[in-house]
């Protein structure tokens, strides 16, 4: 039979300086994942959050973005009335010919340059995207050289507040309006007239097609039939998979937040290595006593295993604690598929909390295991004559 | 009249211990036989072997050669897992420096042998409880062992020798570390477990006062019997 649980806890509390070292060391390697890994969760949450299941986009062959694909006018007419298409109220066609442009604007306090992702959106695209709406000031009026910037974006540059201005080229855009993607891509995107973006930025080209198609098999026809067609050197996709795949940028957040917690977690286990073979050192008679009064080795293991967990278990628990308060946070960086600032929020999610805690209890099972099986394997008579 | 049954034979007993390439003889051909009810002590100076015997017959070491039997059962024979067991079951330990789980009150130290027994909560409790009233720490049952002064605790530690209702009972120097006062309460307990409980008890010490308790005495020097 085991040792009670009481055994396990009052010990690991009797000695607090160094339980308190523990745990903190480890609250500070979960944290450190957890935290990271809520970045990498933001950035693919803000991706995965974007677009409508209904949609098809359509950019060029090769092309991994929006931003670096280019397509011929042309290609727009061939395609605009295939049968595959629905059509609204009016009887027009459902898609939109975007145009993409970055351009370099100054953040706020004089904190740098950034790249900035301007829409030229269409009033069908923006039908298509219905996520994303107005939240101050109003839409631009096509020919006035007006842009609606992201609210989240207006924090970061300067110039975004309401009736401001900023030049790019030769062209100088009023921010009339702000705008609110709900947590998606579109966060990070300013949008102004389509036709008034490829005159400013002299595009002769578009940058993507948004398409609704009839519904879902017109959706399998048309992919089917854009993407086999010789003249068209498109590549069409569901809107929602094109984004699911703009996930690049979370990589190396990903692979730094686990290369730091591999590393990081080596320290921890050797700390609660260190914590579990003092507690074992000290209590080496109390081990040879149990062993006396009848309690077999695996009751031993089993109690100081205990312990190391759930020293570990609050740590982990302190750990999430402290990256959850970073929940919700915006923060932004670099996309590494468009090249330009890209807004999301931390995400600490459940599952990130669970694998934080599992991580933090693997960490002290590691770290006690051997104290544990030391302790366990001294003969009695030995552990008994331990000053 | 009839003999008293024995409750531990022992046959040539030796236990030597290797020291580098020194060979130190601790147990010499010791042969003994133990009545159940008995109260021994056994003496002699330091290095004697009379703690070294103690800790075979109670299944905490193992000798070089020979035979202990307690209760018919070889003791020498038995793996770690079985040695565990029968310890829980048939012997109980009084240490010189009471060995009480510091973290665990009176109580709960008591009931620790009993959790690995298929006792139920209710019925642990009313033993241990017994237990505490017959070495008189009833009302200490809430305290940790740094709130007991030094009798205190040694007397805890015979509750706690006690409450899985042994045969046995092995006290090592019990008084070793008591002033005289509690050591004659603490005496006085192991002799009336004997006397009056009908346990066997076999104390080490080096005190001819603590010795005069028991029903018998006998010595080793230098891992021999010498009476």
């Amino acid at each position: 039979m085991a040792l009670p649980l009481r055994y396990s806890l009052r010990n690991a509390l009797v000695r607090w300086r160094s339980t308190v070292a523990t745990v903190l060391g480890i609250a500070l390697v979960v944290f450190v994942f957890v935290l990271l890994q809520s970045l990498a969760a933001g950035i693919e949450k803000s991706s995965g959050n974007t677009g409508d299941p209904r949609n098809l986009l359509v950019v060029r062959k090769g092309s991994t973005a929006e931003s670096a694909s280019l397509i011929g006018r042309q290609n727009l007419q061939d395609i605009r009335y295939l049968p595959e298409i629905a059509r609204n109220a009016a009887g027009e066609p459902v898609i939109s010919a975007d145009v993409l442009v970055l351009v370099n604007l100054p953040r706020r306090l004089h904190n740098g340059e950034a790249n900035v992702l301007l829409r030229g959106v269409t009033p069908r695209g923006m039908e298509l995207r219905p996520q994303v709406h107005l939240v101050a000031g109003r839409w631009f009026v096509p020919g006035h050289r007006e842009v609606v910037v992201s609210a989240k974006l207006a924090r970061r540059f300067a110039n975004f507040d309401l009736g401001s201005s900023f030049k790019s080229g030769s062209a100088t855009l009023t921010v009339v309006g702000w705008l609110a993607g709900g947590g998606s891509a579109f966060d990070s995107e300013c949008w102004l007239d389509a036709d008034e973006c490829r005159s400013l930025f002299e595009r002769d080209m578009y940058s993507s097609f948004l398409i609704r198609p009839v519904d879902a098999a017109a959706a399998a026809r048309l992919i089917d039939r854009i993407e086999n067609d010789r003249r068209f050197k498109l590549k069409a996709e569901r809107e929602v998979d094109y984004y699911r795949k703009q996930t690049m940028t979370a990589a190396p957040i990903k692979w730094l937040g686990n290369f730091l917690a591999v590393t990081m977690s080596v320290g921890a286990v050797f700390a609660a290595m260190n914590t579990m073979y003092a507690a074992v050192g000290a209590r080496t008679r109390e081990i040879g006593t149990l062993r006396v009064l009848g309690f077999r080795r695996r009751s031993v293991v089993l109690a100081l295993l205990l312990e190391g967990g759930f020293l570990a278990l609050l740590g982990g628990i302190l750990g999430c604690a402290i990256a959850f308060y970073w929940n919700g946070y915006t923060t932004a960086t670099m996309g590494m598929e468009t090249f330009s600032e890209i807004v999301f929020e931390f995400r600490v999610t459940p599952r990130l909390v669970t694998e934080g805690l599992i991580f933090a209890v693997a960490v002290g099972l590691i770290g006690t295991a051997l104290p544990a099986i030391r302790a366990a394997r001294l003969p009695v008579i030995a552990a008994l004559k331990a000053i | 009249m009839s003999e008293p049954e024995s409750i531990v034979t022992i046959r040539h007993l030796s236990k030597i211990y290797a020291q580098g390439d020194i060979q130190v003889t601790a147990l010499d051909d010791i042969s003994l036989v133990i009545a159940a009810g008995e109260f021994l002590t056994l003496m002699g100076p330091s290095g004697s072997g009379k703690s070294t015997l103690l800790h075979i017959i109670a299944g905490i070491d193992r000798p070089t050669s020979g035979e202990c039997l307690v209760q018919g059962i070889d003791v020498t024979k038995l793996n770690e897992s079985q040695l565990a067991d029968w310890r829980n079951q048939n012997v109980g330990f009084v240490f010189q420096t009471f060995n009480l789980i510091p973290v665990l009150t009176a109580f709960e130290n008591v009931e620790l042998p009993l959790l690995l027994t298929r006792l139920g909560h209710a019925q642990r409790r009313k033993l241990v409880n017994t237990a505490l009233d017959i070495v008189g720490l009833a009302d200490r049952s809430h305290h940790l062992p740094k709130q007991l002064s030094g009798g205190q605790e040694q007397r805890v530690a015979i509750a706690r020798a006690l409450v899985t209702d042994p045969k046995l009972v092995v006290a090592d120097e019990p008084t070793g570390n008591l002033d005289s006062h509690s050591a004659q309460e603490v005496l006085g307990i192991l002799q009336s477990l004997s006397r009056q409980v009908g346990k066997t008890v076999i104390m080490v010490t080096h005190d001819p006062k603590a010795a005069a308790f028991g029903s018998r005495s006998i010595h080793l020097e230098k891992g021999e019997l010498t009476n």
